[in-house]
């Protein structure tokens, strides 16, 4: 059967609410299922395993951190990736911080999912970031997912992980569906990349929705030049040992990212890749501008965001 | 004079040698970075805690010293903590500011102002929902009352009725910005907006603090919800040891001796006898004796161990 991205989300908190009496979700909207994350849940598992909160992003962050110290395991969703701007404090310098300021005496348990990060089309500036360098940059695990069962295996590792875990679902990946059924799903250890597409000339690295644009770069490179395609799925920690398998093999690196250039998740991982592997040639990165902030108008909000066009003429470039 | 008396001021006592020494290892640079000095506002937490089960928990502040010692942290672990030693309660991660004993129920001091309301409200809530009927008090000061998260933590308490005590330590001043220039309106106003029941009181003195303190208590534990407890105290010494250098200079000599002629520890002790006063003294000049030796002759951390704790499941 066809299993879409989001549903396979969607899978993963009913299967784990199922399964641990301790996970819990929290969020805004989430009983009638605004973003459609949560649809059938509170049905399902009723007021005390799915809570609506007010709009008051930075005590519920908290409140969460609260209820892991006592025992709990909450996943929070937040409907739009800006909302985390708002709590990165409660994040990075509560969250994050607790179990090794406190020596060891506690863990935070806590899931942050945002489904719909990045562009949405039409959304604009407040709407449309994809803020995962930042997470990273502190240290949060930090994961992208690009495939329905990705998003299922990595959703359920991040729930059952002992740290905070930031899990951004991108807007464009949301609606892929992949011939899948229920039993082949399985949890997806954290840190462990894949090889989306086998090839041996260039390794392109990619995360979320960007992987499929790759993919399909490489397909109609095919026969020209052979594109592997490398998904790292976790932006913090990074799969270094699966990135120089690839690199072994083909020596040269592009990195497409839609974030911003400067500080970012592309600048990062060349800059590990030379520290680490030898390259035959300059590592190249696609991403949205320094700086960026998502314009509204259609044609503008492409023009920012990387695209096949921007890649095919790098990897060309590359192999030059 | 009640049962409590003697255990009040022996807390009361407790904080205040544990402060006044831990200023002499910040002078003599024991203790680096420097200290927030509880001195003055002792009452509250002594008051509180006593109010307070074994199984009950707090969140403390950037001043916190007063509520982790209260709640029954081991002075010789808490000394150690303070100088960076390994057998520090935080094994020398955490420091002054971020003391935490979860052992005896200290969930942390939390240097951010206002951020600790809002967890206290989360794991107050988690325990009712696994059925335990633990109460949560959260500290903090008059400075947190303008800080948006903590408003949004008094609506999420009394909304889902979390088992939370409130307690603004009132202490004039946020490091030097007055109160009167920073709050519009009233401190319990606030509270009340949001549907609980809150009260002004001297935090002064420990017994009036430990009575208010008990009623919420109890009112959190038999499903009442929070209740907000504003305690009017102030400090006696500087809002950080760095202040003693830079000399800042906002208030008067006479607003100061004003302070400070409303000590809880003479409050207290002049509800005891002179003998009991004495020997509670110096049993707690014997417990910072060793609490001094075992923390100065303890070991410092390993520096290959700086970043152990990180994470709780390791990155592969």
């Amino acid at each position: 059967m066809k299993l879409s991205y989001l549903k396979a989300l969607n899978r993963a908190l009913g299967d784990e609410l199922a399964a641990d009496e301790r996970v819990f979700l929290m969020g805004e909207d989430i009983r009638v299922a605004a973003s459609n994350l949560t649809a059938g849940l509170h049905a399902r598992f009723g007021d005390d395993r799915v809570l609506d909160t007010p709009l008051s992003e930075q005590a519920f962050t908290n409140f969460a951190t609260g209820a892991a110290l006592a025992g709990l395991r909450p996943v929070i969703e937040f409907q739009i990736p800006s909302l985390l701007f708002l709590v990165f404090e409660q994040i990075a310098n509560q969250a994050h911080k607790f179990s090794l300021m406190t020596g060891g005496q506690c863990r935070v348990p806590v899931t942050y999912v945002v489904p719909g990060s990045g562009s949405r089309t039409g959304w604009a500036g407040q709407h449309s970031d994809h803020p995962y360098s930042l997470f990273a940059h502190v240290g949060v695990k930090t994961v992208v997912p690009a495939t329905p069962a990705d998003a299922y295996g990595l959703l359920v590792s991040a729930i059952r992980d002992d740290d905070p875990v930031v899990v951004f679902a991108p807007a464009a990946a949301l609606g892929v569906r992949d011939d899948l059924d229920f039993a082949s799903l399985a949890p997806v250890p954290l840190g462990v990349g894949r090889v989306a597409r086998a090839g041996s000339d260039v390794t392109v690295v990619a995360l979320g929705h960007l992987v499929h644009e790759a993919v399909a770069v490489a397909e109609e490179l095919a026969g020209q030049v052979s594109v592997e395609v490398f998904d790292p799925r976790t932006v913090y920690p990074f799969d270094w040992n699966g990135l120089g398998a690839s690199l072994a093999k083909t020596r040269r690196l592009v990195v497409i990212d839609d974030s911003n250039r400067s500080c970012g998740f592309a600048g990062e991982v060349i800059a590990g890749a030379v520290e680490r592997f030898r390259l035959d040639a300059p590592p190249r990165r696609i991403t949205r501008p320094d700086g960026a902030v998502l314009p509204f108008a259609l044609a503008l909000d492409r023009v920012v965001q990387p695209s096949r066009q921007d890649l095919l003429s790098v990897l060309l470039e590359v192999v030059a | 004079m009640t049962p409590d008396s003697a255990g009040l001021y022996r807390t009361v006592r407790l904080i205040r040698r544990f402060e006044e020494r831990s200023i002499e290892f910040v002078r003599s640079g024991e203790i680096v970075g420097g200290i927030h000095p509880y001195i003055g506002q002792e009452a509250i937490a002594a008051g509180v805690c006593a109010a307070l089960a074994p199984t009950d928990q707090i969140t403390s502040t950037h001043r916190g010293h007063g509520h982790v010692l209260a709640k029954g942290a081991d002075p010789s672990r808490m000394l150690a903590e303070l100088m960076g030693r390994s057998t520090g309660l935080n094994s020398g991660r955490g420091g002054s500011m971020h003391a935490a004993d979860f052992s005896v129920g200290v969930l942390g001091a939390n240097a951010i102002v206002g951020a600790a309301g809002s967890i206290a409200t989360g794991a107050a809530w988690a325990a009712r929902r696994q059925g335990r009927d633990t109460v949560v008090a959260t500290f903090f000061g008059d400075g947190a009352m303008n800080e948006g998260m903590l408003l949004e933590a008094f609506n999420l308490a009394s909304l889902w009725n979390a088992p939370v005590v409130f307690v603004c330590e009132n202490n004039g001043y946020a490091t030097t910005m007055p109160v009167a220039g920073a709050v519009a309106g009233s401190i319990p106003a606030r509270a009340r907006a949001f549907g609980m029941p809150a009260f002004t009181i001297d935090g002064q003195d420990p017994e009036l603090v430990l009575a208010a303190a008990s009623t919420a208590v109890r009112r959190a534990r038999s499903g009442g919800g929070p209740t907000f407890l504003e305690c009017l105290t102030y400090r006696f010494d500087a809002h950080h040891t760095f202040e003693h250098r830079v000399r800042l200079n906002y208030r008067s000599d006479d607003e100061l001796a004003d302070g400070r002629s409303r000590d809880p520890l003479e409050i207290q002790g002049a509800r005891l006898a002179s003998s009991v006063v004495a020997a509670i003294d110096a049993e707690v000049e014997a417990v910072l004796d060793k609490a001094a030796a075992f923390a100065l002759e303890s070991p410092h951390p390993s520096v290959e161990g700086a970043l152990d704790y990180l994470y709780a499941m390791r990155l592969p």
